[in-house]
């Protein structure tokens, strides 16, 4: 009885549980007052009337069901990737939030962000035609073989991992609270709105022709530029440059780090829908160019710094995977070796401009992502080859590619980094983003969570 | 020769051992510890298992020369503290001896 007393007590003090609570009740409501799930397209051919309509093959299916698997596994490790990264007194914090991220964004993306994402709407955004999935078509246009829910799932796992890329920028020094309110809010405003512009059919740039296979701009350059925005309005950690806030555990990194490259196999591979020779091209081109800006990466470190070191060779194999992700699917191998090696050149050297400049994007993400992304995009309209994907870029003498790729990455910049912004001040005025300067000393593992990550 | 012996924030370490430099003190010994004063400790809670913490602070040891005792306890307390409760406490008490290793000098020229 007492506990139902104490519950409903700490209810009523905290309207922002209160909010919660009452928007789950919502969410649970409406899921059993929907007619039951929709029988998601069994792996039949439709009537043989219909007009050349393709078949749902089951070894697509397969490969898009396993990749959506392969991306989720990347949140986890992106979790251990920044994990190691921090001090030993946030580490759970920095676990907790790409690991709740799966959670928040499961659910935001089936009620309303496929739907807002995806759906028809206009060429600037989708609708709430398809809330709760209902009355989506058997198939997507952009998924033709495989069932709906496939592709919806697969997009999914790209929806859950942009935001938790932000982490990165505002490690250690944000609110439980304030996370969960201004992830909900990005991932409605910021990432929905760009997934529909460049993936939609009827999306803007989509429309325009802008090319982008898994994601460098609308993944990579939203999450890098959002964190670049935040890691300047957040200022720094306090006692950033004069205390010691080295990586404190970099096994984690590097564990990391593999479960990013083994699950960005399903990201680029994934994102041909298919399992055809183009997923394997997406397949072979991420795993050489990660390859090369691992090396790349080491390389620099030895000339600069006279040792290559494991976190270089795993920040360059991020790296890596960025740049190639917009570029798999429409480049060939030469170009994936390109990229790879060029890249770990730019992102190593924002990290130094960072350095000098003296704010405190804490783990790269804008370093790494939206440097990276940035330059995927572009370099996709460098060299992209008709053969793979039916494009060709400047170097194979198409140089109006290029110019719908700065079009494009232009305006995914400005738009993340400037709803940022204002998305920054609504929650930082409401509920709070930053945390007090005695809970970021005492570490956010304690202050938000009440508990360690290691009792030795 | 007396030993220093100051439970200090882990935040205030860099401030401590720069001002150690700046009075011709370098040679300090750093250990993570757990404790608290008067102030409690942080509530952790495990899958609804409470447990009551201790707060992370470091100790700094140092042996000095009686000449220099009140020169080191004085740049430690101004470096360290900030006047919320947790800045820590200094403790000093007498060394008999202390012997360099490496030359087996001993006394205050080993220090």
């Amino acid at each position: 009885m007492k506990f139902l007393q104490d519950l409903f007590g700490s209810l009523k003090k905290k309207p922002v549980l209160l909010a919660l609570v009452g928007f789950s009740f919502l969410v649970a409501v409406s899921a059993m007052a929907q007619t039951a799930a929709p029988a998601a397209a069994p792996a039949a051919t439709p009537a043989p009337a219909a007009p050349a309509a393709p078949a749902i093959s089951a070894g697509d299916t397969a490969w898009l069901l396993a990749s959506s698997a392969l991306v989720l596994l990347m949140t986890p490790g992106l979790a251990f990737f920044y994990a190691g990264m921090v001090r030993r007194k946030n580490v759970m914090a920095t676990i907790m939030q790409s690991f709740f991220m799966i959670c928040l964004i499961s659910v935001q993306w089936v009620v309303f962000g496929y739907s807002w994402a995806f759906g028809d709407g206009n060429a600037w955004m989708g609708g709430m035609k398809w809330f709760m999935l209902d009355g989506m078509p058997d198939v997507s246009p952009l998924a033709p073989t495989v069932p709906h829910y496939a592709y919806m799932i697969f997009q999914a796992m790209f929806a859950i991992i942009t935001p938790a890329l932000i982490c990165g920028a505002y490690a250690e020094r944000v609110s439980f609270k304030g996370f969960v309110l201004f992830s909900l809010l990005w991932a409605t405003f910021v990432y929905d709105p760009v997934c529909h512009w460049v993936w939609s059919p009827n999306g803007y740039f989509c429309a325009l022709g802008a090319l982008d296979f898994a994601g460098g701009t609308v993944v990579h350059m939203t999450a890098g530029y959002s964190a670049l925005a935040l890691a300047l309005l957040l200022g720094t950690r306090k006692g950033y440059g004069k205390e010691n806030m080295a990586p404190h555990n970099l096994t984690l990194v590097l564990l990391g780090a593999s479960l990013l490259w083994f699950g960005w196999f399903g990201f680029n591979a994934g994102s041909a829908c298919a399992a055809n020779a183009l997923s394997c091209n997406a397949f072979v081109t991420t795993n050489t160019a990660t390859a090369m800006a691992a090396i790349s990466w080491c390389v620099i470190e030895l000339l600069h710094r006279g040792k290559a070191t494991t976190l270089g060779a795993a920040s360059g194999a991020v790296a890596g995977l960025v740049a190639i992700t917009p570029a798999c699917g429409f480049v060939n191998l030469s170009g994936s070796i390109w990229i790879g090696a060029l890249v770990s050149v730019f992102c190593y050297l924002a990290i130094q401009v960072k350095l000098k400049m003296g704010y405190d994007d804490s783990l790269d993400a804008f370093g790494v992502h939206g440097v990276g992304g940035t330059f995927g995009a572009i370099a996709t309209g460098l060299w992209a080859v008709k053969s793979v994907n039916g494009h060709d870029g400047l170097f194979a003498g198409n140089p109006a590619q290029l110019m719908i790729q700065v079009k494009t990455v232009l305006a995914t910049m400005i738009f993340s980094f400037v709803m940022t912004v204002v998305l920054y001040f609504l929650v930082e005025k409401t509920i709070g983003l930053r945390v007090n300067q005695k809970d970021e000393e005492l570490g956010l593992d304690l202050s938000q969570h009440g508990e360690e990550g290691y009792m030795i | 020769m007396k030993k220093v012996e100051a439970i200090i924030r882990p935040s205030a370490l860099r401030a401590v051992l720069d001002g150690l430099k700046s009075v011709g003190y370098a040679g300090v010994t750093v250990a993570e510890v757990q404790g608290h004063g008067k102030q409690k400790g942080i509530t952790e809670s495990y899958r609804g298992q409470s447990v009551e913490g201790l707060l992370p602070k470091l100790i700094l040891t140092a042996v000095v020369s009686d000449k220099h005792l009140n020169k080191v306890v004085d740049i430690i307390v101004k470096q360290a503290r900030t006047g919320e409760i947790g800045d820590g406490k200094i403790f000093v008490s007498a060394v008999s001896n202390a012997i360099r290793i490496r030359t087996g000098e001993k006394g205050d020229k080993a220090i």
